[in-house]
């Protein structure tokens, strides 16, 4: 026994220096839930030559951790690393508790990899299945993410949403001057890339519900004008510039529509643009602030944030009666809206004694719960499987992104970047 | 930092000399008065200027936490601001900000609602409103960084240019 021990600490300080040479991004994992499943991501098997690029369980193993759900095992703590089911070990894992085990191998392509996972009950000493991902030469994190995906909804019928991404707002200063850079990221925060750089803010990025195009805010004309722009093409359009405020976009579920907020009339109101037609409707008409529009998933009604009964609160909208009806009485700032993707729960900005926090609101009993303890809470964008949403706060004097779940259980913070980051935007699915 | 509220409030007095004004010192007034870059600081503060049509004036105004509503040093600065506006050509240009507090679009409805309240006034006095144009960026160009509220009050403003 004791020998072994020994064996052990000898292989841990060979892959903590072999991890160390392909340092990953750290994810600050703040809080988690208490009991998460145990899971282990047995290194994979690599059947190619040289070194591969990524370390593809290690990324399964990470998204899992970051989900909350799991406690993957540590790769110092395996006793063994198990490539098929078969050379599963049972004993071994239950002693360490280990409820699921995924074993896996990587295979060259002509021009990219195959990759053949199991997912495996320890308990249950059974193969629950075995999968492939394939992917190109530059694809070995999506391989991973969509690995992560199925055995996420194997283990808690929830669908994976580790193989999303998202868009944010960076700001950064060079000589003096401001950059506002419009970034893309995988949902992890890795390989993050510039979709347009302005040198004048932009704000309020939304995906199309297709995942193929971003709606947003531009000051480049010298006032805000609304833009869509096509992420595959680049191609883009200029859809609004009418005097005043020209704010919030946001796609219809069916992406006919864009939701936005004009103040052409004198002060903010609603209106509803139709893309096919090219036609304006004015939704609201009010002498107070409407703004920050969210469509509820049937389409029919809109959620949105206004002052009129002094403070800011959010109402909703029915979009064929034009009946306008109060959501929030809980606190004297509430705003920003988001509605779940079963449309039951809103997210929302809430000034909680003094601070902005992030929190939600069950639509059905009007009961409200605070979700994060931070002070400058903001932007909260929810994943498509309504698990997680991701938001904005401060850290210092710097602004950085974080997520938590819709029940408060998980919190974690992304890696920093370099400049201001701001307003995330959780992409659909792509498929 | 109170070393720099000190400076601050020395150059408000100078300004409002340079400006033949008295009156527009208040219990806040350290927060009222943003150096302007353009200013140097005369050698003599006794030196009282006569032509106040040359003299440049304050042109940022500030406001509380979520709230457009004018303060009595603010109309003051106004309406010698709609005195000039009057009787000189050209367009001017409001431009509306809000601290970091609160959502990103919220605050761009907000620096519009002070924005036009600047406006609405500028016009009471006589200004026409076509050579006005108001603009807001919300809280998207701050001219203060910090999370601190000496940043915040000098962010809730709207500069007339």
């Amino acid at each position: 026994m004791i020998k072994s021990l020994l064996k052990t600490v000898v292989i841990i300080a060979i892959v903590s220096v072999s991890l160390g040479a392909r340092a990953q991004l750290v994810v600050d994992i703040t809080s988690g839930i208490d009991d998460p499943t145990p899971i282990a991501i047995s290194p994979f098997s690599w059947s190619g030559s040289g070194v591969l690029k990524e370390d593809v369980s290690g990324i399964i193993s990470a998204d899992l951790r970051r989900s909350g759900l799991f406690s993957p095992v540590p790769k110092e703590d395996m006793l063994s690393f198990p490539k098929t089911p078969e050379d599963v070990v049972f004993r071994d894992w239950r002693i360490l508790g280990t409820e699921y085990i995924v074993t896996g191998r990587i295979e060259p392509q002509a021009s990219g990899y195959l990759l053949t996972f199991d997912l495996v009950n320890i308990f249950g000493q059974h193969k629950m299945f075995t999968k492939q991902v394939r992917g190109g030469q530059t694809q070995l994190r999506d391989i991973a993410h969509r690995a992560a995906d199925e055995i996420f909804e194997a283990v808690t019928g929830i669908r994976g949403a580790f193989s999303t991404e998202m868009v944010y707002v960076q700001e950064e200063t060079r000589g003096g001057k401001p950059s506002y850079l419009l970034m893309r990221s995988d949902i992890d925060g890795a390989r993050a890339k510039q979709v347009r750089r302005f040198s004048a803010p932009v704000m309020s990025p939304m995906w199309s519900p297709n995942g193929q195009e971003l709606a947003y805010v531009s000051f480049e004309t010298g006032r805000p004008a609304i833009f869509r722009e096509n992420l595959r093409t680049g191609a883009r359009k200029q859809l609004t510039n009418f005097k005043g405020i020209n704010s919030s976009p946001t796609w219809s579920p069916d992406g006919t529509k864009l939701a936005m907020v004009l103040s052409k009339d004198g002060n903010p109101e609603i209106y509803v643009l139709d893309l096919v037609s090219g036609k304006f409707t004015r939704m609201t008409r009010h002498f107070s602030i409407d703004t920050e529009p969210n469509w509820m998933p049937d389409g029919k009604s809109l959620v949105f944030t206004s002052d009129r009964g002094g403070k800011p609160q959010i109402y909703q909208l029915t979009l064929a009666t034009g009946q306008v009806d109060r959501l929030t009485f809980d606190g004297d700032y509430n705003a920003r809206p988001r509605v779940s993707p079963d449309g039951k729960t809103l997210v929302m900005v809430h000034r909680n004694r003094g601070t902005f926090t992030i929190a939600t609101m069950d639509i059905n009993s009007g009961r409200m719960r605070v979700l994060t303890e931070t002070t400058l809470d903001e932007s909260p964008s929810i994943a498509p499987n309504g698990a997680m949403l991701m938001y904005a706060t401060k850290r210092g004097d710097k602004g950085i992104l974080a997520a938590v779940s819709l029940d408060a259980g998980v919190k974690y913070n992304l890696p920093s970047q370099r400049g201001d980051v701001r307003e995330p935007a959780w992409s659909p699915y792509f498929d | 930092m109170l070393k720099s509220v000190k400076t601050g409030l020395g150059l408000a007095c100078v300004l409002a000399v340079m400006a033949g004004c008295s009156s527009t010192d208040s219990e806040q007034s350290g927060q009222e008065v943003v150096s302007q870059p353009d200013i140097e600081a005369p050698v003599d503060t006794n030196v009282v200027d006569d032509g106040d049509a040359i003299a440049p004036l304050e042109n940022v105004v500030y406001f509380d936490f979520d709230q457009s509503l004018l303060k009595p040093e603010t109309r003051e600065l106004l309406i010698r601001h709609a005195d000039r506006m009057r009787t000189a050509s050209g367009s001017v240009r409001l431009e509306g900000h809000a601290d970091e507090l609160g959502t990103r679009e919220y605050n761009l409805a907000l620096g519009e609602r002070r924005a036009n309240a600047v406006r609405d006034f500028l016009v009471l006095q006589g200004v026409d409103a076509a050579t006005l144009e108001v603009i807001s960026y919300g809280e998207e160009r701050p001219a203060q960084m910090g999370s601190n509220e000496a940043a915040r009050a000098m962010n809730r403003r709207v500069v007339i240019n």
